[in-house]
């Protein structure tokens, strides 16, 4: 024992080298697998950045025009790869402008480690240049952070950084290294972190709630599932599939859930939410026993909770125990990990069909069929609509494309008609709502997934909140195809003010600059469509396109997103027009 | 639901930064804080806070588990009055010529079961240690005749049932 002590010791002597605290951070990231961080330069953080010019061979940063760009563009990365995202900035306002992406990763629960820099402890507290109390500021929107002032806490600390994003219920963790412990050097050696004494991320599964949920989905006539995306960072997509089939029970996606099941499966049944489909939103209050899956009953999903699912038995499977009965009070909580709670619950299920139960669905479609989907993506008047042109991206891209749109009118549309094919391929904003995540997150996504086709969706609001990530674009040649729909409005905005504010257009009608110009002055290929006539041929060239590519489409102006729960409204009262 | 008295017991470990996380749950959805007090607990290296609310039953829940899911805390419970065994202390100081001048100051000293800490020629400070209402009373008894300082803690309080911490530590570890 004792030799194997002093060996084991010795081994580990070995291991540690004297370097500087900036350095250290750098061997963190590449111990932890991070080949790819996204960031921005400033006084408080140049030690570090003076490391990864000389690193630049094993971690690449990509330069973003604006920090909230490398929080978003770390979080496409996150979402299309299941892997921890990193942003990196300096202190003050670049940690600051990193803010919205951080909020953005908590509500959304997306794993990534941002990284700031900070004024050197001895002027810490004394309002020194670009000093900003970056920790107290992302307190409530992150899932840990913590500040380094001494070089000897780096090693341990990013190893627990890491760590806790991406296990259990992911997020965003934030540390803060003074300039002090950047420039100090330590004798560094990195033990990854397997498991931080008060924190238990994944909740031990319980057999007889398990069981009581078997029993319910069993004897149930009308079950029900809806899914979120605790199916899609779980990695329980083969899962939720098999107990879909084995119990013949209907599914819908929650706007984050979208993507874990293929959109064309025959027990998919759409879209729960305010502008989900007809079917799943108002069925849900006429099914017997509703299984939800990683999915946390947002308030857009249910609209008004005191009318939401009251006949129905409500099984809950859920990593986070704080999630259980925070909205939705429910009759079982089967806590831990979809993959292994589905794993577990599926032997258990009665091999079934619920023929007529279907049936029900498919007259609700059938219904929303004829009154919105047809209008939206074969439409048969002047001016064109997003609804076919996620139809033409569908079928130029065979259903088979990363999704990413930002926030408005055109990200419902996205997630109403886009098909999906493969998981984590439908990303987008949902908790926080942020417009601007679109044109970044896309660059992350695509660098992620540099073999499949990623698509960005944005309205010509949102575009304008991030647009200089066109940069990144041009000089990394990151080949993402943006399509910008441009209906010279702020479109969801300007759809409330018609339907609850008698049509008063405060500030939502905007005058626009000529966006082709724009993606030119960055040599990006671009094309405006303005015709149907057109379309077809401007998405087949855009998606054969090898370099990156903008496509704005002129859009009907003052088109609405139908169906719609409007606030407060029950889910069985979706309006259909 | 109807509100009422809750003390939530929070075992964390040491960190700087948990009060603020801890406070913002209460702060994001309007819940004061009626008391609060940290200290160490009976493992070593493991902080207790324990925090007194008047909320319904469900929102305490709901804030537990809020508590709960911070990284750097072990367990948080939640208790009503019947649960646990409750302490508060206040120290009052008190001109020293109104102990012979008033009477009645003796009486309320006596009858309080409080503690005289100390005295000057100029003040006296007084200590109780009690529940709340009992302090309310003694203050309101003094008020009259001029207290020139009050201050009160926190709650410190004790659970009649265990507390199974060390168990849960172990298990953390274990997993
Ligand atoms: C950062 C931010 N500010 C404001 C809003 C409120 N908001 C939601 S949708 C929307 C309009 C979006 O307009 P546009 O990007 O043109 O997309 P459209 O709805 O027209 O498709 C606004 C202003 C938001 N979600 N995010």
């Amino acid at each position: 024992m004792e030799t194997l002590k002093a060996e084991k010791k010795e081994k580990k002597q070995e291991t540690t080298m004297r370097i500087t605290g900036a350095e250290a951070l750098i061997h963190c990231l590449l111990a932890e697998g991070v080949d790819l961080i996204y960031g921005y330069p400033g006084g408080a953080i140049m030690p570090v950045y003076d490391e990864l010019y000389k690193f630049q061979d094993k971690l690449t940063h990509i330069l973003t025009r604006h920090e909230q760009g490398a929080a978003h563009a770390a979080q496409g990365y996150a979402r299309v790869t299941g892997k921890v995202g990193v942003a990196m900035a300096t202190s003050g306002p670049g940690a600051t402008n990193l803010v919205t992406g951080i909020a953005d990763a908590q509500i959304d629960s997306t794993p990534m480690v941002c990284i700031t820099g900070q004024v050197t402890r001895s002027l810490l507290g004394s309002d020194a240049f670009q000093e900003t109390d970056i920790v107290g500021i992302s307190t409530p929107v992150t899932k840990w952070n913590y500040q380094i002032t001494r070089v000897e806490e780096i090693p341990e600390i990013m190893a627990k950084a890491f760590y806790i994003a991406r296990s259990g219920r992911p997020g965003p963790v934030l540390v803060d290294i003074t300039k002090n412990a950047q420039f100090d050097e330590l004798d560094f050696k990195y033990e990854k972190c397997t498991g931080v004494r008060s924190y238990k991320p994944v909740p031990e599964p319980n057999l007889s709630a398990i069981e009581n949920a078997a029993e319910l989905i069993n004897n149930a006539k009308r079950p029900y599932i809806i899914f979120g995306q605790g199916v899609i960072l779980g990695e329980a997509e083969a899962e939720l599939k098999a107990l879909v089939e084995k119990g013949g029970i209907p599914a819908a996606w929650t706007i984050l859930g979208l993507s874990a099941m293929e959109t064309d499966h025959p027990l998919n049944v759409g879209m729960v939410g305010m502008h989900g489909n007809y079917g799943p939103n108002v069925l849900t209050n006429e099914c017997d026993v509703l299984i939800a899956i990683g999915m946390r009953f947002d308030d857009r999903v249910t609209g008004n909770l005191a009318t939401y699912a009251k006949q129905a038995k409500i099984i809950h499977f859920e990593i986070d125990p704080a999630e259980v009965n925070k909205n939705v009070k429910v009759d079982v909580a089967v806590l831990g990990n979809a993959k292994e709670t589905l794993g577990m619950l599926l032997p258990l299920i009665n091999k079934s069909e619920h023929k007529e139960w279907l049936d029900e669905f498919d007259k609700k479609h059938q219904i929303e069929f004829e009154t919105v989907i047809q209008k939206d993506i074969h439409p048969t008047k002047e001016g064109l609509t997003m609804g076919e042109v996620m139809e033409q991206i569908n079928m130029a891209t065979g259903n088979n494309a990363v999704i990413v749109s930002d926030v408005g009118q055109h990200q419902m549309i996205a997630c109403r008609y886009a098909k999906f094919t493969q998981s984590k391929s439908n990303i987008t904003s949902g908790g926080l709502g942020t417009m601007g995540f679109g044109l970044p997150a896309a660059i992350g996504a695509k660098m992620g997934a540099m073999d499949r086709e990623v698509v960005a969706i944005i309205g010509d609001g949102g575009y304008q909140m991030t647009i200089q990530e066109l940069g990144v674009i041009f000089q990394h040649n990151v080949p993402v195809k943006i399509v910008v729909l441009n209906n010279d409005h702020l479109g969801m905005v300007r759809q409330w003010q018609e339907l609850f504010f008698e049509s008063r257009y405060a500030s939502t009608v905007m005058t626009n600059p000529d966006f082709v110009k724009i993606a030119e002055g960055y040599h990006i290929k671009s094309r405006r469509v303005v015709q149907r006539s057109e379309l077809k041929d401007a998405v087949a060239e855009m998606i054969a396109s090898k370099d990156p590519y903008f496509l704005e489409v002129k859009v009907e102006k003052e088109d609405n997103v139908f169906p719609m729960i409007p606030t407060g409204a029950s889910v069985a009262d979706i309006r259909l027009k | 639901m109807e509100k009422q008295w809750y003390t939530i017991s929070v075992y964390s470990e040491n960190n700087v930064g948990l009060l603020n996380r801890i406070s913002g749950i209460f702060l994001k959805r309007h819940i004061n804080i009626e008391g609060l007090n940290v200290s160490k607990s009976e493992i070593e290296h493991v902080s207790k806070f324990t925090i007194v609310v008047n909320t319904t039953e469900d929102w305490t829940r709901k804030i537990v588990q809020q508590i709960e899911k911070q990284v750097e805390v072990i367990k948080a419970f939640y208790h009503t009055d019947d649960d646990i065994i409750y302490q508060e202390s206040a120290l009052f100081k008190i001109a020293s010529h109104l102990l012979f001048d008033e009477r009645q100051i003796q009486n309320i000293i006596k009858e309080s079961n409080s503690q005289i800490v100390t005295v000057s020629r100029e003040f006296f400070v007084l200590a109780k240690t009690g529940r709340r209402h009992e302090i309310d009373e003694m203050h309101d008894a003094l008020e009259p005749y001029g207290i020139m300082q009050f201050v009160r803690s926190g709650r410190i309080a004790v659970t009649k049932a265990a507390m199974p911490i060390s168990e849960l530590l172990t298990e953390f570890q274990e997993n």
